[in-house]
């Protein structure tokens, strides 16, 4: 049962992944490979209030997003002016970028050694240290995403995003500034992001840099290519999907380190026949 | 009364005059139709009037007092302009009616993060879609509609608009009798309606029909203007496009 357990708290991290960034990708059409340095940036807020400073979780979550928009912000307002594959490389370099601090600002970081004993939430004076009651939380963050993903892609504001992701020029003529459009969903979606980044941070109890680079964000996305852009069903589908398969690997029988090896391989197939025979994904309503 | 009035417009692709210190004026409540050979420089004239491509120099006028010599494609619809392309630029990927709703709605960012459809801007749609017989079609996706169907969506889109200047960029290009019928219809209600119009057209007798004014570009240039019946008989207009 604890198993089952761990992978639905799993799975709750990576739909709210999921869910936000489809909101970029799927929903704006832009090609975003940042996200998981959003994500990191998350995770080490709250490593780093719970751990050092003894913050409460959840004011750690609103600290952590807050940080997370912040960033975001200054990084979307270059990456607004891109479209296509510029975007596509702009946000690529961007998550090198918060990699290296991750990695290399040890004073605040710690470093390539990460982060360690981390606690788990707890609010008035109700502590949640079993997974169950950490998995009620996860649960909880994912149908708040999720509804707020759809209160946006549902109002005037989310069929502007769809309408950029189709053809930026036109749309401005008709007076949409696009520039803060993909501003404004670039920042919630980083916002989301580091909802996930908390709540990895404090049911792992560690963080370290190595979960928040370069393929974490291929991983993401592939998880939203996969479940289908422009759709957050979809992103929920992916992440149950993507989340399960190294499990299913390991029950065919194959070892660990083999299972590990053959995941990486087995993302890599999964796009690429998704290119080619159902760009849209799984449930998708938008084709790359 | 003029409504558009251009001054030295200029505009160089790679050291190539596409417009050429262009001057015109254009009247209010008119068809005013450009014509000329391809390359000529008309639909590089709408694309720096709506801020599509950026002026070299010159100033634009609208309605006697903004002066413009920088236009941001963004800022265009708040001079009452809007228009259509000569390649057929849809939302492929949107249903029709969200083609239309999504011209209509909020246009600050975050009040149209709390807007929702709100009935009147689905009556507008409603009323525009009819206009231009795709109303059995709004939950199709625009990716679906034929040709024909596409350039009708996107003329309906600027009509939601509301506008008091339409570019149109040959909207007539490939379409059957019975659709040229329908945005022939469509251009004269809005002149009824003193709305000004700017129709580039290759098909001389629809200019002659709907035009009360000619502009004949050559080379990024005026080579003549006045009304059809006469600049059609220039002889330099007959030369440079017209032909024998």
């Amino acid at each position: 049962m604890e198993y089952l357990i761990h992978l639905a708290i799993l799975f709750a991290i990576y739909a709210i992944l999921g869910i936000s960034l489809n909101l970029v990708v799927g929903y704006t059409g832009l090609l975003s490979i940042t996200h998981a340095a959003f994500y990191g940036i998350g995770a080490y807020a709250t490593a780093i209030l719970l751990t050092y400073f003894g913050v409460n979780f959840f004011i750690s979550v609103v600290l952590g997003i807050i940080i997370a928009v912040v960033i975001s912000f200054l990084i979307g307002l270059v990456l607004s002016k891109f479209s296509g594959d510029y975007y596509a490389l702009g946000s690529f370099g961007f998550n090198i970028i918060i990699f290296s601090i991750f990695l290399n600002w040890r004073g605040l970081t710690n470093g390539a050694l990460g982060i360690a004993g981390i606690p788990k939430p707890e609010i008035f004076g109700v502590h949640f240290f079993s997974n169950t009651m950490f998995l009620i939380i996860a649960f909880i963050f994912l149908a708040v995403v999720y509804l707020a993903a759809r209160f946006i892609v549902r109002s005037s504001f989310g069929r502007v995003l769809k309408a950029i992701r189709e053809d930026e020029k036109t749309i401005q003529v008709f007076g949409y500034n696009a520039l803060y459009y993909k501003l404004a969903i670039f920042v919630i979606s980083a916002g989301m992001a580091a909802v996930s980044g908390s709540l990895f941070a404090s049911y792992i109890t560690y963080v370290d840099p190595s979960t928040f680079n370069l393929m974490e964000s291929v991983f993401i996305l592939v998880i939203i290519i996969l479940g289908g852009l422009a759709n957050l069903r979809g992103s929920i589908l992916g992440a149950l999907f993507l989340v399960l398969l190294p499990e299913i690997l390991r029950f065919v029988g194959l070892p660990f380190d083999i299972a590990a090896q053959m995941r990486q391989v087995i993302y890599g197939i999964i796009i690429i026949l998704l290119m080619l025979y159902r760009p849209q994904g799984l449930i998708g309503e938008y084709k790359l | 009364m003029t409504i558009i009035e251009t001054k030295k417009l200029k505009k160089k692709f790679d050291g190539v005059k596409a417009v050429n210190d262009l001057s015109f004026k254009i009247e209010k409540g008119k068809i005013s139709g450009i014509i000329g050979p391809n390359g000529s420089g008309k639909t590089t004239l709408i694309n720096l009037l709506t801020g599509i491509i950026p002026i070299d120099s010159g100033t634009v006028i609208i309605e006697g007092t903004e002066k413009l010599v920088k236009i941001k494609p963004s800022q265009v619809s708040f001079y009452g302009i809007t228009r259509t392309f000569q390649d057929v630029r849809i939302f492929e990927q949107m249903t029709v009616l969200d083609n239309i709703l999504v011209v209509l709605t909020e246009r600050q960012v975050l009040k149209a993060l709390f807007e929702r459809h709100k009935d009147y801007y689905l009556k507008h749609a409603e009323e525009v879609l009819r206009k231009v017989d795709l109303w059995d079609k709004k939950t199709q996706l625009a990716a679906t509609l034929s040709y024909g169907q596409r350039k009708l969506l996107e003329i309906g889109r600027a009509l939601a608009m509301k506008a008091e200047i339409y570019f149109f960029d040959e909207p007539f290009a490939g379409l059957f009798p019975e659709m040229v019928k329908i945005i022939s219809n469509i251009m004269k209600e809005l002149k009824r309606s003193n709305k000004s119009i700017i129709l580039i057209e290759h098909n001389i007798g629809l200019i002659r029909q709907l035009s009360d004014y000619v502009f004949v570009m050559d080379e990024g240039e005026i080579l003549a203007e006045g009304v059809p019946e006469e600049v059609l008989r220039k002889k330099e207009v007959i030369e440079a496009y017209l032909g024998d």
